[in-house]
Parts: C-alpha cells; sequence; structure tokens
C-alpha cells in the first residue's frame, strides 16, 4: 500500500505492507534512534511524535502514518543536544538504549501548556510509561527539572 | 504480532459493518492490545476517518466516539465539570501516556476485558453503548456479551448529576490492576461497578438508599462482596479481591457521602 | 586530586542522548540471515524427529538445523576466568531438553516473514519425559537432569555428581559454632526465599556473526565478556581462538545477564556453516524465559548472641537452584555466605554450607549481586529480628557487631579488611532518614503507617587471585593518548573513569585520552565486567599502565635532553631538569618517538591480578507508608551511604546506586517470577513482569563515605553490585515495623500484608 510521511521534515512515499509496524518502517528508512525493548508496548523506547503526540511505533500500522507527519530523534538534534547535556551531566544517561524513546517523550512534554508548573509527582506520570532499568529515574528528574528551568530563564 | 492481508480506512459506518462481516476482518482501535494477539487477518478496518474522535455535548448527553483516546478522557474539561477527577484517576494508570494517546474508547470498551478500567468507570455511569446495527444498548448489558460482528460507533453519558469516586490496587503504578472500583452517587440511588474481578467489571446488586445511615453502610459494606463472583489469578487471589472490594466500597461511599454534604 | 573524584560526562554521553546508531542491531551489515530459535514446549523430553522438509521450502529460508546438525560440543556459557568452575554441560543443540523453551532447532533465513512462516512448518516429534520441577526436591531425585556422557567436570572441587542432580556442594566452618551456639542465650533461625529475578535490562539478547577477508570468524555481541565469548565460540564450534575476533559495541544494559554467552553460538554455528552474515535478536520473552536470571536460593540463617548483644555464632545454609544447567552455579553460591556472613566480625564461629541443584527449570545465571543479595537478605533481616529479641534496637544492634577496619574476615577467605566506613555509612543514613524521630512506625491520621527499615551490605572488588584485567596505552605524535581497554563499558562509564584514572597519572586533561574497546583483535585481555571487578581492578591496571608509561616516556626525554634519567621533572605537558634549561614538551616526544629518530614506539601495557577482593560497603534506609488495609506500600525515602573508597567520578557513582536500588525494589516488592504447573514461566514479558517505572520508587538519595583501599586505583573499591544488597532486607524491616508481620518470601505483595493483618486482627 501506498503511503506518504513527512518523516523528520522530509516527504517520503513509500509501499508499504498492511501489517508493517512504524517501528519496522522507521528502522528500514534509517532512523536508528528507534529502540525496541518489550513487544507488549510497556517500555516506550519505540516512543516518536506523530503529529506531535508522542507515540509508540511498535503498536501502530505504517499504513496509518500516511499524510501525518512523523518525527524521530534524528529530526530533533538540535532539541536533543540541548536536553541530552544536561541528562550527561547527570550521568543521567547510563547503557542509553532507552534515551531515544524517553527523550522523545520529554520534548513532547516540554509543549504541555502548563509544564513549568508541574510538580515532580506530575513529570513522572507524564514519563510513567518510559522504563529504565540502569538509572533508578532518579538522573532523569534531575536532568528536566535542569533543563525546564533553563529554558524558563531562556524565556525570561 | 498479527498478520493482514488488507487494510482498509472506511469511509462510511455502513462500509465498516459490511467489511466487519467477514469473520477474519478486524477492526483498528488503538491496536495496543490488539497487537500482541498472533492472529492473521484478511482485513483491517480502520475508523479514524469517520469522526469519531471527538466528545460532544448535547442538551442531555455526552457523546464520546469511538476512537477517542483514553487520554482525551483524562484531560477533557466538560468531563472534568461532570466527573471531577473520576476519568482521570480511571486512565491515569494505564501503561504510559504514549500507550493512552493511542488506545482508543471504543477498543477499549469492545474487547470486555476483564482488566479493562474504562469498561469499571462507565458501568457506574448512567450510560448506553451505541453499536451501528444493534443500536443504544445499556453498558451493562453491553459488557454482558461476547464480542460479535457490529461496530462500537460511541459511548452516549446521561448528563444525571452524579458524584464519581474511582479506586484502583495495582501491583505497580502502571500494572493491570488487581481490583477496580467506581462507584457513583446520583438521586436514583447508588451504583457501584467492581472490575478485573479478574473478570470483566460488574454492578453489585444494590440495597443502598441515597442518604444510609451509619449501620446501613456497614451492613452494606460487610457483604459487599458477596453478590458478585471473583477467582485468582497471577496478581491476586480471590480472597484478596473480596477484601478489597469491602474497602474500595467502604472508602468510596464515605468519600462521596462527604463530598456531597 | 585533579581528574579522579571529578564528575566528568561519560565519553560517549552525547552519541547516546542524541540516539546515535551505536548498537549490535545499528552496526550490522546489509544481508544478514534472520536468525530464530525453534524452543521447547516441554520442560523434559527427547526430540526424537525434527521433519523440515516442507519449511525448508519456504522462499528465503536459507537452513534449519536441528541437533544432528550442529557441532557436538559440550561447553558452558558462563562468562569465568580458568580455571572454569562451572561444568561443561551445554551444547549448541541438545537432542534433550531440559527446560521449556530450550532450542529445538536454529532456523535462518533471508527475511524475518521467511523465518516466522518456516518455524510454524517444522514438526517436530518429542518423546515427553517426566521433568523435576520442584528444586527443593531435585537432590538425588529419579529424573536425572544431566545423564550424558560427555558432561564434564574441569574443577574437580566443585564436588559436582552430575547422577544426583547435585552441581556442587560445600561445607565450611570457623571455629565451634554448635559450641558457641549453646552459650547463646538470644537465637533466631529461619529460611528465607529469593526467586529467579530478571534483569530485563532494556536491550536483549543479541549478537551477530560474520566472516572477515581472511575467514575468520567475527561475532559483534551486546555482551559483558567478549574474551570470554570467544573462548566459548572456540569451544562451541571447535575453531582455534586466534580465528575468532568478537567485538562490543555500545551495550543496552547487562547487570550481569551478558555474562553468560546466552545467544552468540546460534548466529556463530550459521555463519560457520554457510559462510553467510547471521544475526540473532531475543525478543523480550525470549531473554524473560531463556536468559541468564539470578538463582533461586533458601538461604537458612541461624544467629545467636548474649544478653549482652554480641554475636557468638551465625551459620547459613543455601539450596541455589541452577536450573537446567549450571552457568555460575558453583560460583554465585559461595557469596551468599561468604559475604552475608562476613558483615559481622564479632562472631567467634561461622558456618557455612550449600548445595547446588539440577532441575528443569530456566537456566541460570548472573545477576547484579551474584548471590550476595540473597545472603545478606537473609542475614539482614535474621539481625533485626535477633535484635529486637535481645532487647535492642536494630542500629546498635549493628553498631556492636558490624565488621571494621583492621579486621580479619573469617568467613571471607580470611582476608584482612583493610578499607572499611561502614560505620560512618549507617550513622549517616539514619541521620538522613530522621531515623531516631521515625523509629520504628507512626501511625497518621488517615490511618495509613509511615515507619523506617535498615540493612547493610558489602560485596567484594573483583575475583581475587582469578580475574585479569590489562591496559594498554600509546603516546600519540602530538602528545595525546590512546587508551586500549579489554573490560566492557556497558553503560557503566567505565570508559570514562578507566581514563580519569590514567589522567590523574600521567596529569593530563580526560580529552587526552582518546579510549577503544572493547576488539579481542586488539584490547588487551580482560576477563570482563563482571564480580565488581573494573573501577577496581581494571582501574589499578590503567594506573600501572600510565605509571610505566610515564617512566619510559621519562626514560625517553632524558635521552633525548641528554640528562640523567632521575633529573627529568615531567607536570604533563614538558620534559624538563629543575633548572629549566633542558626541556621538551610531550608533544616533542610524542613526534620523536614516531619519526624514526628513536625507532621506540612509546606504548605500556600492564596487566594486573588483585591478590584480595576488598569489600565495599553501604548502608540503606528506607522510609515506606503502609496502608493497612489495601496492603500497599509506598516508598516515600531511600537514602543510601555508600563507601566505595574513593569515589572516581561522582555522577556515574550515584547513578549505580540508584540504579542498583531501584532493582532491589523492584525484587523485593513487585517482581514476582511464577511457573504453571508444567514449569513454563509465567511472566514472560513487561506486560507480566513488572518492574518498577519511576512512580514506584520514591525519592532516593545517594551519599558517600569514602574510606581509602591501599590496593584499589587511588584508593578506589568496586560499586556495580553492592548497590542492590540493601532494599530487600531494608524493606523487608520496614514492613515489619510498619505491620508486625515478618516475611521471609520475596516479593512481599500488598496482598499478603493486607490478607497478614486481616487474619491477625481476626484471631
Amino acid at each position: 500500500m501506498t503511503i506518504t510521511v513527512t518523516l523528520n521534515g522530509k516527504r517520503i512515499t513509500d509501499d508499504v505492507a498492511p501489517d508493517l509496524l512504524l517501528y519496522d518502517w522507521l528502522r528500514q528508512k534509517g532512523c536508528l534512534s528507534v529502540k525496541c525493548g518489550c513487544e507488549t508496548t510497556n517500555c516506550g523506547l519505540c516512543t516518536v511524535h506523530v503529529d506531535g503526540k508522542p507515540t509508540l511505533s511498535c503498536a501502530m500500522l505504517a499504513v496509518r502514518a500516511d499524510k501525518k507527519t512523523v518525527t524521530t530523534l534524528e529530526g530533533l538534534q538540535e532539541e536533543a543536544i540541548e536536553f541530552g547535556g544536561f541528562m550527561a551531566d547527570e550521568g543521567a544517561e547510563q547503557c542509553g538504549f532507552c534515551n531515544p524513546g524517553f527523550i522523545m517523550n520529554v520534548l513532547a512534554m516540554k509543549e504541555e501548556p502548563d509544564v513549568y508548573t508541574w510538580t515532580d509527582r506530575q513529570i513522572k506520570e507524564y514519563l510513567e510509561g518510559n522504563l529504565c532499568r540502569c538509572t533508578g529515574y532518579a538522573g532523569h528528574l534531575r536532568a528536566i527539572r535542569r533543563y525546564l528551568a533553563a529554558r524558563q530563564e531562556g524565556m525570561k | 504480532m498479527f498478520t493482514a492481508g488488507n487494510y482498509v480506512v472506511a469511509k462510511s459506518l455502513e462500509e465498516a459493518y459490511q467489511l466487519n462481516q467477514k469473520k477474519t476482518a478486524g477492526i483498528l482501535g488503538g491496536m495496543l492490545w490488539m497487537r500482541t494477539g498472533k492472529r492473521r487477518y484478511s482485513t483491517l478496518i480502520d475508523l479514524s476517518a469517520l469522526g469519531l474522535d471527538g466528545i460532544k455535548e448535547t442538551e442531555n448527553e455526552l457523546v464520546i466516539g469511538a476512537m477517542v483516546p483514553l487520554r482525551e478522557l483524562e484531560t477533557n474539561e466538560t468531563l472534568r465539570t461532570y466527573y471531577g477527577d473520576a476519568f482521570l484517576e480511571a486512565v491515569r494508570h494505564i501503561v504510559g501516556t504514549q500507550f493512552r494517546h493511542m488506545a482508543t474508547v471504543g477498543g477499549s470498551l469492545f474487547g470486555r476485558y476483564g482488566f479493562s478500567d474504562v469498561a469499571t468507570i462507565f458501568l457506574a455511569l448512567d450510560c448506553t453503548v451505541e453499536l451501528y446495527h444493534a443500536g443504544e444498548v445499556p453498558i451493562e448489558t453491553f459488557l454482558a456479551q461476547k464480542p460479535d460482528r457490529d461496530v462500537l460507533v460511541a459511548v452516549h453519558l446521561k448528563k444525571t448529576p452524579c458524584k464519581v469516586c474511582y479506586q484502583s490496587q495495582r501491583i505497580t503504578e502502571t500494572d493491570f490492576p488487581v481490583l477496580t472500583c467506581a462507584v457513583s452517587r446520583q438521586e436514583s440511588g447508588w451504583v457501584f461497578a467492581i472490575g478485573a474481578r479478574p473478570s470483566i467489571a460488574k454492578r453489585i446488586e444494590n440495597t443502598l438508599p441515597y442518604a444510609p445511615t451509619a449501620e446501613e453502610i456497614a451492613a452494606f459494606v460487610a457483604h459487599a462482596d458477596e453478590t458478585l463472583s471473583f477467582d485468582s489469578n497471577m496478581r491476586g487471589s480471590e480472597e484478596y479481591r473480596r477484601h478489597l472490594t469491602r474497602v474500595f466500597v467502604r472508602r468510596a461511599i464515605g468519600q462521596l457521602m462527604e463530598e456531597t454534604r | 586530586m585533579k581528574v579522579v573524584g571529578k564528575a566528568y560526562r561519560k565519553k560517549d554521553a552525547m552519541q547516546l542522548v542524541t540516539g546515535k546508531p551505536v548498537y549490535t542491531d545499528d552496526l550490522k551489515p546489509n544481508g544478514c540471515l534472520v536468525v530464530k530459535l525453534l524452543r521447547s514446549p516441554h520442560a523434559h523430553a527427547l526430540v526424537k524427529e525434527i521433519k523440515k522438509d516442507i519449511a525448508l521450502k519456504v522462499p528465503g529460508i536459507v537452513c534449519i538445523l536441528g541437533w544432528e546438525d550442529v557441532p557436538r560440543t559440550r561447553f558452558t556459557l558462563a562468562g569465568q576466568t580458568y580455571p572454569e568452575l562451572s561444568p561443561y554441560d551445554h551444547a549448541i543443540l541438545d537432542q534433550r531438553l531440559r527446560c521449556v523453551g530450550d532450542p529445538v532447532a536454529i532456523v535462518a533465513g533471508e527475511t524475518e516473514e521467511a523465518v516466522d512462516r518456516a518455524m510454524k512448518l517444522i514438526k517436530v516429534t518429542y518423546e515427553e519425559l517426566e521433568p523435576v520441577l520442584d528444586y527443593t526436591k531435585a537432590l538425588d531425585h529419579p529424573v536425572v537432569v544431566h545423564p550424558e556422557d560427555d558432561y564434564q567436570v574441569l574443577v574437580p572441587s566443585i564436588n559436582c555428581d552430575q547422577k544426583r542432580n547435585l552441581i556442587t556442594t560445600e561445607h565450611f566452618e570457623h571455629g565451634d559454632v554448635e559450641a558457641q551456639f549453646k552459650e547463646c542465650t538470644h537465637i533466631v533461625e529461619h529460611t528465607y526465599h529469593v526467586r529467579a529475578v530478571s534483569q530485563a535490562m532494556m536491550e536483549t539478547f543479541r549478537a551477530y556473526c560474520y566472516h572477515d577477508l581472511y575467514g575468520r570468524l567475527v561475532c559483534v555481541s551486546s555482551t559483558q565478556v567478549p574474551f570470554h565469548v570467544r573462548r566459548v565460540l572456540s569451544n562451541a564450534l571447535k575453531l582455534k581462538k586466534s580465528d575468532i575476533r568478537v567485538i562490543k559495541p555500545r551495550i543496552g544494559g547487562g547487570f550481569g545477564a551478558k555474562q553468560s554467552v546466552v545467544c552468540e553460538m546460534f548466529p556463530a554455528v550459521v555463519t560457520h556453516l554457510t559462510g553467510r552474515p547471521a544475526e540473532i535478536i531475543y525478543t523480550r520473552e525470549e531473554s524473560m524465559t531463556n536468559g541468564s536470571p539470578r538463582h533461586e536460593m533458601s538461604v537458612t540463617v541461624k544467629l545467636g548472641c548474649g544478653d549482652d548483644g554480641i554475636l557468638k555464632a551465625m551459620s547459613m545454609y543455601t539450596l541455589s537452584n541452577g536450573g537446567a544447567y549450571a552457568e555460575h552455579s558453583p560460583t554465585t553460591v559461595g557469596l551468599s555466605g561468604h559475604k552475608g556472613l562476613s558483615l559481622y566480625g564479632t562472631p567467634k564461629a561461622y558456618r557455612f554450607d550449600y548445595d547446588v541443584v539440577y532441575s528443569n527449570t530456566m537456566g541460570t545465571g548472573a545477576y547484579r549481586g551474584y548471590g550476595a543479595t540473597q545472603g545478606e537478605y537473609a542475614v539482614e533481616c535474621a539481625i533485626s529480628e535477633l535484635a529486637e529479641q535481645a532487647g535492642f534496637d536494630p542500629i546498635t544492634f549493628r553498631k556492636m557487631n558490624m565488621v571494621r577496619e583492621g579486621q580479619i574476615m573469617p568467613a571471607y577467605y580470611g582476608e584482612l579488611c583493610q578499607s572499611n566506613a561502614l560505620d560512618r555509612c549507617l550513622d549517616r543514613v539514619c541521620e538522613l532518614i530522621g531515623w531516631d524521630e521515625k523509629y520504628p512506625a507512626k501511625r497518621m491520621e488517615n490511618g495509613k503507617i509511615r515507619a523506617v527499615g535498615v540493612a547493610l551490605a558489602m560485596q567484594g572488588s573483583s575475583i581475587s587471585q582469578v580475574d585479569e584485567a590489562a591496559v594498554e596505552l600509546r603516546l600519540n605524535e602530538d602528545g595525546n593518548y590512546h587508551m586500549l581497554v579489554g573490560s566492557a563499558d556497558m553503560g557503566t562509564g567505565s570508559d570514562t573513569t578507566l581514563a580519569q584514572v590514567a589522567a590523574e597519572a600521567l596529569e593530563c586533561e580526560l580529552d587526552d585520552i582518546a579510549v577503544f574497546g572493547v576488539d579481542t583483535d586488539a584490547s588487551p585481555y580482560d576477563s570482563g565486567s563482571y564480580a565488581s571487578s573494573t573501577a577496581y581492578l581494571t582501574g589499578r591496571a590503567a594506573y600501572e599502565t600510565a605509571m610505566e608509561l610515564r617512566k619510559k616516556m621519562i626514560h625517553a626525554a632524558a635521552g633525548c635532553l641528554g640528562i640523567d634519567e632521575a633529573d627529568v621533572l615531567f607536570d604533563g605537558k614538558t620534559f624538563s631538569d629543575e633548572s629549566g634549561l633542558h626541556s621538551m614538551t610531550l608533544r616533542e616526544l610524542g613526534v620523536h618517538s614516531l619519526g624514526g629518530f628513536s625507532g621506540r614506539m612509546l606504548s605500556a601495557s600492564v596487566s594486573r591480578v588483585s591478590p584480595v577482593s576488598p569489600p565495599p560497603f553501604m548502608a540503606g534506609a528506607v522510609e515506606i507508608e503502609v496502608d493497612p488495609e489495601t496492603g500497599k506500600v509506598e516508598i516515600l525515602q531511600y537514602k543510601a551511604a555508600v563507601d566505595c573508597g574513593t569515589v572516581l567520578n561522582p555522577n556515574i557513582a550515584r547513578g549505580q546506586t540508584e540504579g542498583g536500588l531501584v532493582q532491589g525494589i523492584g525484587m523485593t516488592l513487585f517482581e514476582d517470577v511464577q511457573f504453571t504447573d508444567k514449569g513454563k514461566l509465567r511472566n514472560n514479558s513487561f506486560m507480566q513482569y513488572k518492574i518498577p517505572t519511576r512512580l514506584d520508587c520514591g525519592d532516593l538519595e545517594v551519599v558517600f563515605e569514602s574510606s581509602y583501599e591501599p590496593e584499589g586505583p587511588y584508593g578506589a573499591k568496586s560499586i556495580g553490585e553492592v548497590v542492590i544488597n540493601t532494599p530487600a532486607p531494608a524493606l523487608t524491616n520496614a514492613i515489619y515495623n510498619a505491620t508486625g508481620l515478618r516475611f521471609y518470601d520475596l516479593p512481599i505483595k500488598a496482598e499478603q500484608i493486607a490478607l497478614g493483618l486481616l487474619h491477625r486482627d481476626e484471631r
């Protein structure tokens, strides 16, 4: 089936099988940041943005991305460097395998209207679907706090 | 993961319904639970283009389209106005934000999943399920039926003034529930829905008056689990589920009496 | 110190956070065959026939291998140093299937679709056999898990008896334990049970193989033990080690799982037989059901003290379930007692006995903590119970009895404890959590109960006189360095901390050292990243290598400058004599060393074996809130104070600690390993096996109370494993303080607490 997707800013037309997962299609297209950790929609590693919304690419058919905008971490390198720097400064990346999916969800979270007023609990709830086995999540929260503070400072 | 031979974006409910009459066809909701299956589908039917993804308010009803994502249930202001945090409480534990952006109300209900928080909350409310072929069916009737070849179009919530309390017990915060409990209090009386028993949500046969005395509450709570069946599974025993039912029912009554004082 | 002790970013951090393709599956060559395994539905069976003719006709299928088609060799998958203690009981494929999921056939094809189709078309005839599923009944059971004749024990002293399902057994005693117990006025004895919890690293097992331009077998693997992968493949395929090259790219977590060579042999045998590149990626389900989880253990602890609260004797019996294969079975069990009992220095007598048995359950392996986790959980729960019985609070009791610096540790191979800040660690966590105000518990207005609990822990730092690590350093012509390592950075940041050690010794910036690893063709030998060895042992090798290179550089500079070696001063940038009249820069020396003037490229490599295994120590304190009606335990805060000697990089050490704590929390409260009565694992996915989310672990705070370990690099000890050991006992103790219920089995689920309280109140 033919699909036309705006992938990381580029319009791509492709012929795909009806049961091809968006995850597999993205990796075929060279978006190797997208990882798979569970196959049961529980881990969040495969998170990408579909029309701006954080989406599990392992649970979406490529055909359903037709006429949509799909963004992976490859398409958000500046943002990845900006937030990732705070992760690196906290040592919160560790093995790194869950980082792209996690960072994609953080980058979606930062667009939530009142995110700068959120409590730690609200941040954790937004990101609860991103599992990590290395860090104990504590470094993630420190990095997010510093990132949000720096962005808020930059807006002044 | 399932496999599929064909994928069709339905242009009308009639088309979706006709395609779905074939036993090997399947309607895509959010595809989250479907993805873990290993079935072979001849045709996958997508309802995305039918405008079923909104919550509409009419004079007497809130109409929740089948393709409304669960995330909308927790953020929608209209729902919050009528039901407070009940919907937020009901879905906030379901896997994660991304998951809830994708999972749909229709998919959650149509599967009649035992663990369903969504089925539990709707069962405590005055609502019907609109099916393309069968028309509007009371929620309790719908949940008791086996999945058939009909198409779920929407849920119609009657704007009956009520207070709702939602509770669930889970092993980790995003796990399937060990037990779910939704309780509503409206002028016509109380409704108690208990889910993840571990089978699908059912109502407790209610004997509690609108304004019960402390003795009436104690007597009701002590036997709250007795009209329902419970079972054991990986997440909990029958005994624990019965115990939790009594605890949650008592807490819900206390909270809702407090709120309407 | 200038570089050691600073919170540098990891050298690979920015590549990781920007999602660069640096993991195994990101790097595979085009045209890689897809390899999958057809697995046994039975816990114990013989393969009578594999009908593959129809499956072979599926377009794109390249080969289907059964047990008769692969080399018949026996080896162990345990990634361990010589002498290999784990018996040689594994085959690439075997006619006998010993657990649900044991591989029956290897299927390789051009596409995943083809392989999936073919898998469904293979018809296998099994002869089902009675399995032995209950490990407590496995010893001398009529069902023998490994009756085969080619079974091999390399180290007879493990006392293996395959016909009895006995992998290993031992008796250790120091002093007269029975005589000491007779003098005790207070004795506690219980059996504690820990399940076969899974490491659940985010990247499942995976590897790909291909032939290089010399026709040698190259294996790119997500592994902690590249050199042991080389040995295992050499054993499995009967290839010379010089004909195998193993490369470790970035790996998505290991925690011990990847200290076993779980999957590499499957693509290797496909490449070996077909000449084609081949890749295997375990599904999450395969990783859960046929990986290398923690050994399930029943640990029976007996402790005794007098009215003065001084311990007189400690004894332990551990029964460990090796499952279908013995990987790491003879070694993990030892830590349960040798570490668990060594937390306390006052007893006059110690006894430790153990048996490890085979059963028809999934094979086991190494998981962070490696047996110490199970043993210390038992000891630290029993200590709190004994303290109460003897009339002491758990903090005072621990302080009176804990192991101290300068003591000989009889149960720890008689080693001298040269560095120990455990007393400071305990004081610190008590202060941080507000122990005095909060112990034991407080009922809140809403009916919930807040309580605190504490536990101590220790581990080792490398395996003494067994593990070996080497580092190579080379001077480049522009005055910076290349460092080649053989130890595997698995997200732990060791590439960075090792470079910090070398940079400190060479008085250069961290950025002046480029780190390379691991490639068995280029890296110097390192037994691998396990047994808490990297920071301590490879770190010491990095230090000694740097000092050796310094010596060589000074010697060369003295020659260039025409002055005596003893007069050369080196500040990291310049070589000079005291007067400054003779001087040359490091860059000049670099050019000189490679310019054909001296004919002496400057490099050094020192390998290191440690005579001892200095324990890192820690104390953990937790505050919980229990809902006595639902039984739900909420962790409010967890305070950890760690003595890992000198902290090489505080960010990395803190991250290790926080991660270990949450894994410990997971095994204590959530990770509920269950089997069907046919021996099939029920928790075979992240949907059913619940690791903690970020909402399940409370607020963590980690501090360091450093001792100085003379054998370690700049005083450092290990940190990677000790950090997982305190949550199980600290939480169990806190739950007791909240509810009065003692639990002896993990995980402790809300149901057990709620029903425990309900039934107690009914009585």
